[in-house]
């Protein structure tokens, strides 16, 4: 991170660090548009745009009709001709209906006109669950996306990454999908530079050194990966953490470099496992670095049901814990 | 809705529709209350209500014929479930989230299903149970079930979602018997109509689909009930769809999750609330001598008993166990990866 | 109103058109039926995998460019625009360099024939799917709107299928709740590919659907450059003046198979077809510019050998450029170069 350490900084929970970053954007390019479903009176359903309508007006901060396959398709078209459209999804759990306009027009643009057309622009949606928001307000959507080359995929769980890693992808020249974990919004504090930085793309985080395994995770579960590692700690087992914060393009040095260094790797992620993100890292770390493994990669990911349901021991059951975690690592630290 | 006029317009209802009418109306309004109190009392995580849409739910849900026809609902549809069928009970048990609940505790409150009462099965996703109505009313159609048709509802804000555009525009093309109902309540969480649509009457977006549009007061259950019945009745005769456009309100914030005070004025609700249905259509019965003043208070105290009664048996009733997560997720048992036998010659 | 040929007569009246203007309408008709036939000409020879034809689609598409006003608007087009390109500004060189998909072409060779996109026109990149590209013009259109650039305006086009696509309703209705600059041209050719407007909407008149969105709604003969470019043009100027979109409808018919890979009589009788035929715009237009005298007959004669000439030279141009090298196909995927692993 590009910040100087005499630099001042203020203590805000992720869902301050998304507004403030926003609201810097807002003020420093006029390009910048915000447009979604309530983000204009009532200032988001999590409150993130409160009072940018009247300081940004209803023409940059435009509360969209119920129709969220144009809310990208304008964005793009905003975004073809000049603006610095930044899209938002109320709920993750409502960006299929604009699936073809991310995967099918967002990510080809530059492609497909050999680069005359550019799109550079971002959807923010809050994502995840452990909210009781039950089917279609606690989805995991980044695997849908993942696949896509074209876009680009960012989910920081700490404000100061969130920051960092928004300010970046405002000024990507490509499309960038920013995912929000709903429960770390308040949950999580931390202090953010006050200034204006950025945070490249595509770089993990270390974000708890360790010599005995390696787990990779992101948004929430880092949090949760952290307690977890620290519980094990007073157990005498050294683990590392890693948030990848970027899912698209992924830090491949950092997870390597780990990896060499612990010989073991855990994956953990909320979504479900099967063609997850842990795939592709699985997949990866097998191509690069089989030899210097001790022990089988493993994932802790979310079971393979299509979604936690609303009663509690249902949202229980799908969402892993820091307990579950220092379970799963002490297994593979043992092995 | 006008109460003061000497020429009553009851279109055919009996007195016991029209009581049958308050009192859908009355449980409606009194166990959304309950819901709210729950929420208050931190014993459920969200509630949300249909307040102001007493009377147009009312209405429509008399006029669909339980056993015949199927009903595509939205998340603000509660009267119309209880119209048309469902018990308090199993709306609490959708409130607590319990195992004995028709989704097992899976779905988000207020999105019922139930396959005995013809209710389908929802999610929270704006105008997706349009199209699956539509598929519905073409089986139907396919098998020449005369007699049979499909009610879909929806709020305002839906209308602007491309799957209301298509589902309305396939209904047209093949002549469906499909009552698309549209519940305005001027309130798309805290977008006004205006900025949703440019002009205000949806039922006019009907001459484009070459289907019948019309509007009707959301808050008069009779006029209600004669309009949905008329679009079943053409619906059943083989004259195609038609989209009814009831313009009722929505009086408290979108769900209690939702605060209205960031978006709309105090004066603007109060304003709304001088035209509230359910004691306006009290009032009406009483005027007319359906019912005296003593018998509404006794009404509305059984219906509370009920309430209560309810609240305590879905209450007591379990959650899910946790195993339940992995139950019925294909026909078969589910596991992403298989493993086969080895191969083997013959 | 239902398109017919308009009757050839003195006194013509040319709502504000110049004669030069009528001529250079007519030369982009013929100019449109000439590429067409080279595309499949060529695909017919085994030259070129694909060729999509835009017959019918002359007179409303010549007479809406004629209302474009260059370096101002911005057309989001669809797949079925060939006339529409050429009108604005695209060479006949151009349009073959993407039939032949060589290097040289605004996409590199990577799109399909007939997805034109050029900056300098003021051509939108799109896709092949339907109504993908309405939102993008809306929000094009937003762009102006928000900058407060008068006497812009996007004409965005599409065909009647696609107005039953989610994303056209969508579209439209927010271009009406803002009252962008954006006109919204329906080429309805009554097919889309096997399907018939019946069997696409529950009546046949798209413009009617404005009403429903608060905004204007005309309808008119698109096998009348003239009248096309009138509507077109009022349509344009409402946007200009921001008055907000319009609808507009443009009744023609597409004379061949959606594309070389389609036998429309599978789904569709010669007969029809015949009978349509009898109202080609291209030969009815000759006679109008004939009959009022803008044009001779030896005009017409000479005109047509030059876009011959024009048509032969652009396909032998673009003929000899070079197809793009493998390489390229991992170019433009993100600004920079391109790795999914850092």
């Amino acid at each position: 991170m590009a910040v100087s350490t005499q630099e001042q900084t203020t203590t805000m929970n992720n869902v301050e660090a998304v507004r403030h970053t926003l609201y810097e954007a807002m003020k420093n390019d006029d390009r910048t548009v915000i447009l979604g479903e309530d983000v204009g009176a009532r200032g988001n359903v999590f409150l993130i745009t409160k009072d940018f309508i009247e300081e940004f007006g209803a023409q940059r901060v435009i509360d969209t009709p119920i129709a969220e396959a144009s809310i990208v398709g304008i964005a793009i078209g905003m975004a073809m001709e000049g603006l610095r459209p930044i899209a938002e999804i109320q709920f993750a759990d409502f960006i299929y209906p604009a699936f073809n306009q991310i995967v099918g027009e967002a990510a080809k643009t530059r492609y497909r006109s050999n680069g005359e057309y550019t799109c550079p622009m971002v959807i923010r949606t809050p994502y995840g669950g452990g909210v009781r928001g039950a089917l279609s307000h606690s989805i995991s959507i980044e695997a849908l996306f993942y696949h896509v080359p074209g876009l680009k995929i960012v989910a920081p769980a700490f404000p100061a990454d969130i920051k960092g890693l928004l300010n970046a992808a405002i000024d990507d020249p490509d499309p960038v999908l920013f995912l929000e974990h709903k429960k770390t919004y308040r949950l999580i504090k931390g202090e953010v530079p006050t200034g204006h930085y950025t945070i490249p793309l595509g770089k993990a985080n270390v974000v708890r050194p360790g010599t005995q395994l390696t787990v990779v995770s992101y948004g929430l579960y880092v949090h949760w990966a952290l307690d977890a590692a620290n519980a094990l700690a007073n157990e005498g087992y050294d683990v590392e953490v890693i948030d990848l914060r970027s899912i698209r393009p992924m830090d491949k040095t950092t997870i390597l470099t780990s990896v060499e260094k612990t010989r073991k790797l855990l994956i953990i992620h909320e979504d479900n496992k099967f063609g997850g993100i842990g795939a592709e890292i699985s997949a990866m770390v097998a191509e690069e670095a089989l030899f210097s493994l001790d022990a089988p990669i493993r994932r802790h990911c979310a079971p393979d049901v299509p979604a936690m349901g609303y009663a509690e021991p249902l949202e229980h059951e799908y969402m892993s814990s820091p307990t579950k975690m220092a379970d799963a690592m002490r297994e593979l630290v043992r092995f | 809705m006008k109460t003061d006029s000497s020429v009553w317009n009851r279109e055919g209802l009996s007195d016991e529709q029209l009581v049958t009418l308050l009192r859908t109306m009355l449980l409606h309004r009194l166990l959304e209350a309950r819901g709210f109190q729950l929420n208050r009392q931190g014993k459920i995580p969200f509630a949300s209500a249909g307040e102001g849409h007493e009377a147009v739910q009312a209405g429509a849900a008399l006029a669909f014929t339980r056993g015949k026809d199927i009903f595509f609902p939205y998340y603000r549809d509660v009267g119309l479930n209880l119209g048309i069928g469902l018990s308090p009970y199993e709306v609490m048990l959708s409130l607590f989230g319990r195992a004995a609940d028709h989704s097992g505790g899976r779905q988000f409150p207020h999105h019922y299903a139930s396959r005995a009462l013809g209710i389908a099965t929802i999610s929270s996703i704006i105008a997706a149970q349009l199209s699956h109505a539509v598929g519905a009313a073409y089986a139907m159609q396919l098998r020449g079930e005369r007699d049979r048709a499909v009610l879909t509802t929806f709020g305002d804000g839906c209308t602007s979602e491309g799957e209301w555009h298509e589902s309305l525009n396939f209904a047209a093309v093949h002549r469906l018997p499909v009552v698309f109902l549209c519940e305005n309540n001027q309130w798309a969480i805290s977008t006004p109509l205006q900025h949703q649509m440019a002009q205000p009457d949806i039922w006019r977006r009907a001459e484009g689909y070459g289907i019948p549009g019309r509007s009707v007061d959301g808050f008069d259950p009779i006029a209600c009930y004669a309009a949905v019945r008329e679009a079943f009745d053409r619906a059943r005769s083989g004259g195609g769809p038609t989209l009814v456009e009831a313009k009722c309100y929505r009086y408290l914030a979108h769900t209690t999750d939702d605060d209205d005070r960031t978006y709309r004025s105090r004066e603007e609700v109060a304003a709304a609330r001088q035209h509230d249905p359910v004691p306006n259509f009290e009032q009406l019965l009483i005027d007319r001598g359906l019912l005296s003043a003593a018998s509404a208070t006794a009404l509305k105290a059984a219906i509370l008993n009920e309430i209560n009664e309810a609240t305590d048996r879905a209450e007591a009733m379990p959650y899910p166990a946790a195993e339940e997560l992995y139950a019925r997720v294909t026909a078969d048992a589910h596991e992403p990866w298989r493993s086969s036998s080895p191969p083997h010659s013959i | 109103m239902a398109k017919s040929a308009p009757p050839a007569r003195e006194g013509l009246d040319k709502r504000g058109l110049t004669d030069e203007q009528l001529r250079a309408i007519f030369r982009n008709m013929l100019l449109q039926r000439a590429l067409d036939n080279r595309g499949f000409q060529l695909n017919r020879q085994g030259k070129v995998p694909f060729a999509l034809g835009s017959e019918g689609h002359e007179a409303l598409q010549a007479g809406a460019a004629m209302a474009f006003s260059r370096g101002n608007d911005i057309l989001a087009p669809y797949y079925r625009d060939l006339g529409l390109a050429l009108g604005i500004g695209l060479s006949p060189y151009e349009i073959l360099l993407s039939i032949f998909a060589r290097a040289a072409d605004h996409n590199g060779g990577r799109q399909f024939p007939n997805h034109y996109s050029s900056k300098r026109a003021g051509v939108m990149s799109f896709s092949s799917i339907l109504a993908a590209h309405i939102p993008h013009a809306v929000g094009a259109a937003y762009a102006m709107k928000l900058r407060g650039e008068k006497n812009r305006a996007v004409l965005v086009t599409c065909g009647d299928g696609t107005t039953s696509e989610g994303e056209w309703h969508e579209s439209m209705n927010f271009a009406a709740i803002h009252k962008l600059p954006v006109v919204m041209l329906v080429e309805n050719n009554e097919w889309a590919i096997s399907t018939p407007l019946d069997k696409q909407m529950g009546q046949p008149e798209i413009w009617k659907r404005a009403a429903g969105y608060g905004m204007p709604g005309v309808r008119f003969n698109g096998f009348d450059p003239i009248e096309t470019y009138a509507v077109v043009k009022n349509a344009l100027d409402r946007a200009h003046r921001g008055e907000g979109p319009s609808l507009i409808e443009g009744v023609c018919y597409r004379f061949l198979a959606h594309s070389t890979d389609d036998n429309d009589l599978t789904y569709r009788t010669k007969e029809e077809v015949t009978e349509h035929r009898k109202d080609d715009p291209v030969p009815g237009f000759e006679r109008i510019l004939t009959g009022a005298g803008v044009m001779t007959v030896a005009d017409v004669e000479a005109m047509k050998k030059d876009v011959l000439r024009e048509t032969n030279e652009a396909t032998d141009h673009a003929a000899a450029m070079p197809y793009p090298v493998a390489s390229d196909l991992y170019t433009h995927v993100y600004e920079g170069a391109y790795q999914p692993w850092l």
